[in-house]
Order: C-alpha cells, then sequence, then structure tokens
C-alpha cells in the first residue's frame, strides 16, 4: 500500500539522518501518528473485511451480472455503463459506508480511549504537547482513513477486473468492451473527489464534535455527542415543526448534500454524466462555516485535553 | 537554581482543599520522600510540579512553569504516575521506538540493557506482562531518559516483595548519580527508609514535617523503656507512646541521647512509626500509610 511504503522509506531516511546528526531529531507529529495506527489496527481489519466480504458476494452475484450484460450492446452506452459498473459502484459504496461507521467510532473514542485506560499519564509525560496529539488524532478522519479507503477500492476494484475478465471471455462476452467502457481510471478519480470532499471535508465538523467529546465524556460519549442533536432536533420539531437541524448533521455525516457535483438522475456519483463542480463546492458558505464549526471543536478539544484527568 | 520551588501553592476542587498553601525547595541531587495518609494532596501537588493540573500560587520545577510550558518540561522531567499506565495494545518494540522518536534524551541502548535483565520480551505486548513487569518495563524506559527531575507517585503499588526491592535497588545502582533529582510517594516507607535524603510528611493539604534525613536521625529517638523509668521518661515529653509485648516505646524529638540512654535501648525510629507519631491524632488515616 502507498502510505505504507511512505512510511517505511521515510523511517529509514529519518533513522540514517539521526546517525549523521550529534543532537536526535524527534518527531512528535509524526510519531503520534504512527501510534494511532499501531493502537487502531483494526481500521485495516475493517476495510479488509469488507473487501473481502464483498468479493465472496461478487463471485455469488456473478451469474446474475453476466445474464444481465447478456442482453446489453455497447451502442447504448449509458445503459451498459450502469449494469456493467453496478458492481463496482457498489463496492466503493460498501468500502465508504464502513469508512463513515469506522471514522464515527475511532472520532468517538480518540480522546476518551487514552483516559479510560489511564495511558494518558504516560502519553503527557512525554515531550509532547496537547496540540500535537490532537492534530495527530484529528488526522485519521481527514487524512489517514479516506485514503486507506481510496486504496482500499482500487484493490478490490482490481480483483473484481481480474475476476471478470476471467469470466466474461468464457461466458463469450467481450472483456475489451468492458475495460472500455467502464473508464475505471475516470471512475477512481471520481471516486477520490467524492471522497475527500464529501466523505472528509463536508462531515469534517460532525467529526470534530465527536472528538471534542470524547475529551470530554467521562462514560459512553457517543451518546454524548448524540444527546445535543437529539435534544435540539426535538425542540426544533416541537417548537417549529421542522427537522432541518436534524437533517443537517445527518447530511453532513453520510456525505450527502454537498454540492460536489450535479449527477442528472445517476444513482451513484461516479456516472459519465455527473459534472463535478469543484468551484461551487469551495465557494459554498456552508463549507467553510462547517470548517470553521470543525477548527472551533478541534481547539476546545486540544484545550480540553490539557485539563483531563483519567476517567 | 532549586529543582523546584513553590511558593503558597495552593489547589481546591470545588469546596475541597486538597493543597493548602504549601511552601517547597527541592534541590539538586536530592531523593524526597512524600509520606501522607491517603488524600492527603500528595498526588495533587505532584500533578502541579508535573503540569498536569492548573494551581494557585508560584510554583517553578527547572524555572519553568509547568501548567504553561509542560511540553517543553517534560524534555527534563519524567514520571511514573501510577502503575500500569503503559497502553495495553504496545509492544515493547514499539515502546521504545516511539520514545526515539518523540523524545530528545532518551537512551534506546540503555532501556534496551535494562530489558535484558529482564524476563521481558521485545515482540510481547503490554498486555501480555505481568504487573511487576509491566514496571520493570517503564522504569527501564524512564531510567534511559536522560532527565533532571524523576517523579514517582506510588510506582510499586501491588507489586510483590521482590519487585519492589528490585525497583528502588536498580533506581539507586544505575539510575541515581548525585545530580539527579527524585520525588518519591508511596505507602511502603519502610522500604524507602534507606534511600531517601530527605522527608515530608503532608496532611491534609499542608507539609506537617520537612526534614533531611540526617536531621531525622539527629532529632527522633525511640527508646523502650524500662517500667521502673517511665514515669521519668514521660516528664521529657516524648511526642508519641506505644506499647510493644507489654513495653512502652517512647518517641522523643531534639532530646539528648545520652539522657535518654539511661532510661532504656535507644534507637533511631522507623519512618513509619515516626508517620504514625505525628498523624497519631488521624489514626484512621495514617495506619494505611503506616503498614
Amino acid at each position: 500500500m502507498n502510505t505504507e511504503s511512505n512510511v517505511l522509506r521515510e523511517s529509514a531516511l529519518d533513522s540514517e539522518s539521526v546517525a549523521a546528526a550529534s543532537a536526535p531529531q524527534t518527531r512528535p507529529f509524526y510519531w503520534s501518528v504512527r501510534r494511532e495506527l499501531w493502537e487502531n489496527r483494526w481500521i485495516f481489519v475493517g476495510q479488509l473485511a469488507v473487501a473481502g466480504v464483498f468479493i465472496v458476494g461478487f463471485l455469488f452475484n456473478m451469474t446474475r451480472w453476466l445474464d444481465n450484460m447478456r442482453g446489453l450492446s455497447t451502442t447504448n452506452p449509458a445503459k451498459y455503463w450502469d449494469t456493467v459498473s453496478l458492481p463496482y459502484n457498489i463496492g466503493a459504496g460498501a468500502l465508504m459506508g464502513a469508512l463513515i461507521l469506522m471514522t464515527i467510532f475511532y472520532s468517538s473514542d480518540a480522546l476518551y480511549g487514552e483516559r479510560r485506560d489511564r495511558s494518558i499519564l504516560f502519553w503527557k509525560s512525554l515531550p509532547v504537547s496537547d496540540l500535537t496529539t490532537v492534530l495527530a488524532k484529528a488526522s485519521i478522519p481527514l487524512v489517514i482513513l479516506p485514503l486507506l479507503t481510496f486504496a482500499f477500492t482500487i484493490a478490490l476494484h482490481l480483483v473484481m477486473l481480474l475476476l471478470s475478465s476471467i469470466v466474461l471471455p468464457l461466458s463469450g462476452m467481450s472483456v475489451a468492451s468492458l475495460w472500455k467502457e467502464l473508464g475505471i481510471f475516470q471512475m477512481w478519480g471520481m471516486l477520490l473527489y467524492h471522497i475527500l470532499l464529501a466523505h472528509v471535508l463536508w462531515p469534517f465538523p460532525v467529526y470534530c464534535w465527536l472528538i471534542l467529546v470524547s475529551g470530554w465524556a467521562r462514560r459512553a460519549p457517543l451518546l454524548w455527542a448524540a444527546l445535543p442533536v437529539v435534544a435540539i432536533g426535538g425542540l426544533e420539531k416541537l417548537v417549529f415543526r421542522t427537522s432541518h437541524f436534524a437533517a443537517m448533521v445527518g447530511n453532513r455525516l453520510i456525505g450527502s448534500g454537498a454540492p460536489t457535483d450535479v449527477t442528472t438522475g445517476e444513482m451513484f456519483p461516479t456516472g459519465p454524466m455527473t459534472h463535478l463542480t469543484p468551484l461551487r463546492y469551495l465557494s459554498a458558505p456552508s463549507l467553510w462555516i462547517g470548517l470553521v464549526v470543525a477548527a472551533v471543536f478541534l481547539g476546545l478539544a486540544i484545550r480540553l485535553r490539557r485539563y483531563r484527568d483519567p476517567v | 537554581m532549586s529543582v523546584i520551588e513553590a511558593h503558597d501553592l495552593r489547589k481546591a476542587f470545588g469546596t475541597t482543599v486538597a493543597v493548602d498553601g504549601i511552601d517547597l525547595r527541592v534541590e539538586e541531587g536530592h531523593i524526597l520522600g512524600l509520606i501522607g495518609p491517603n488524600g492527603a494532596g500528595k498526588t495533587t501537588a505532584l500533578n502541579a510540579i508535573l503540569g498536569l493540573t492548573p494551581y494557585q500560587g508560584e510554583l517553578k520545577v527547572l524555572g519553568r512553569d509547568p501548567w504553561a510550558e509542560r511540553e517543553q518540561l517534560m524534555r527534563d522531567v519524567c514520571f511514573i504516575a501510577d502503575v500500569a499506565v503503559l497502553p495495553r495494545w504496545m509492544r515493547v518494540s514499539q515502546a521504545l521506538e516511539y520514545m526515539v522518536g518523540v523524545h530528545p534524551r532518551f537512551d534506546r541502548k540503555k532501556a534496551e540493557a535494562f530489558l535484558a535483565k529482564t524476563a521481558i520480551t521485545h515482540n510481547s505486548k503490554v498486555r501480555e506482562l505481568s504487573k511487576g513487569m509491566v514496571v520493570q518495563l517503564h522504569l527501564a524506559l524512564v531510567m534511559a531518559i536522560d532527565a533532571k527531575l524523576l517523579v514517582l507517585d506510588e510506582p510499586t503499588l501491588g507489586l510483590d516483595i521482590l519487585f519492589r526491592k528490585q525497583f528502588y535497588d536498580s533506581l539507586l545502582n544505575d539510575y541515581f548519580d548525585g545530580s539527579r533529582t527524585i520525588i518519591v510517594t508511596t505507602h511502603q516507607v519502610e522500604e524507602v527508609q534507606h534511600v531517601l535524603t530527605d522527608l515530608m510528611f503532608i496532611h491534609h493539604g499542608r507539609i506537617v514535617l520537612k526534614c533531611s534525613m540526617e536531621e531525622f536521625e539527629a532529632r527522633y529517638a525511640e527508646v523502650m523503656v524500662k517500667p521502673e523509668q517511665l514515669a521519668a521518661a514521660r516528664a521529657l515529653k516524648p511526642i508519641y507512646e506505644r506499647q510493644v509485648f507489654g513495653r512502652s516505646l517512647l518517641l522523643f524529638d531534639q532530646v539528648d541521647r545520652q539522657q535518654l540512654g539511661a532510661l532504656g535501648e535507644v534507637r533511631t525510629p522507623s519512618i513509619a512509626d515516626l508517620f504514625v507519631a505525628v498523624m497519631g491524632n488521624h489514626a484512621g488515616g495514617a495506619q494505611g500509610a503506616a503498614r
């Protein structure tokens, strides 16, 4: 995996430079991220499990997929694409669903786990600031998990393509048109765009809220994080008979409603008819308001970590 | 420069006053024992020194304000806040790597040399180690740091006597070199008596006694008084009196030893005995500490 090999290369470079310089160079941020990855190996295992289960499901549904393919011709490219890409899109969707769940789980435990097992007393005995620690933790949902999900999606798609390339000729169908019409590289590009914009930047304030509450709660941080959302949502429902707040939080969480693209009646944001609208997205006030809120939550989380004892 | 300088250090949690105006000065090269019953404010005072909790009053550790400059301070200060705070998922090799990565004064070779004397293997996870081994590992990590101040808060709680003895032996033999400073709190008072250079009793957030071990030995004397001398001995105003096997043991503060010699067998009291005497009015709390 890309991130892994970078890590290896960097640590090799690092030990050389340490040997060269007389005073050892420390890199608290880098090592803080490393320790998150050591501690949370389940994020790799989780993605791997989802991808594995999906491949099994893909194999079981292969005959049905082949039947659907048989009746198609490439003269209707949109229809062909829909059918051909369906398992690929569902596979990517499954990993994205896993990404959302894992991010929620990780963020709501980020500053809670170290207090629960009292290891915060060990971490705080070292020259690593609260700022570094909290930012390292925030980098997991902001950078590591989405890139990991993207890497796993590519790996999953490659395995599926390999399997399809074996099975299609056996059923007398053309592999070439599959590769040509699927446009896998374009799909990956759009997936990366979609993940980063709709599943990272857009829900980031929700994740930072979870991180903040994880640093505050004495138990059950996820429930505490949900409580104000339910309370505000309930109050809004009672007073105004609307549910904008709950809908907003929900949409942010599942990455919908972000002005990232215009899909003309398509199910997936990777279709050939999807128009990406990065400028509209980047100039949307809702994005920037969200990011400011996220920054405030993170700032509070950093402050809070200074004060917190083990639970 | 003193390693720790506190003036009128205070800390309250709501209406509970944990530290009630402590004046403290710890010089380089001293090993200070902080002794007090449960809830006396020891840990709170240490947390303030380590930058883990905000406080009122003046406090400088190695010339720094610990609350504002914890990160910088931790380059020169290390602590074992409690047994079993090492993250349970961590491998020994990861702990070593991580320490090299974040601590400029960590010497990996030293830590590995300490670990080589134990049964701990590099591949084990903390959760697989026994309680005693976790403390050995933590001590190995801490002793490999070239720090100026080491703070130990109940470092041997729950360990068997072999591990406890080993712990203080390696601390003295492999770590302490006269220029470092160590603060230790413990309830196993007898085991640190020969280790300490300074002694401090703390109770209800206040310092009730502070002296060097030389002063301690010069000031306090315990006499097993012969029954016929009891009245004469009591006239010298012992600070504490107790009965052991029907004999009276009297503890004196700053009474001439020759004078005491006439009354019975004179010896230096244990810290535990002095602690019980000083905390006499608070027997309930004192018993835990003197155990």
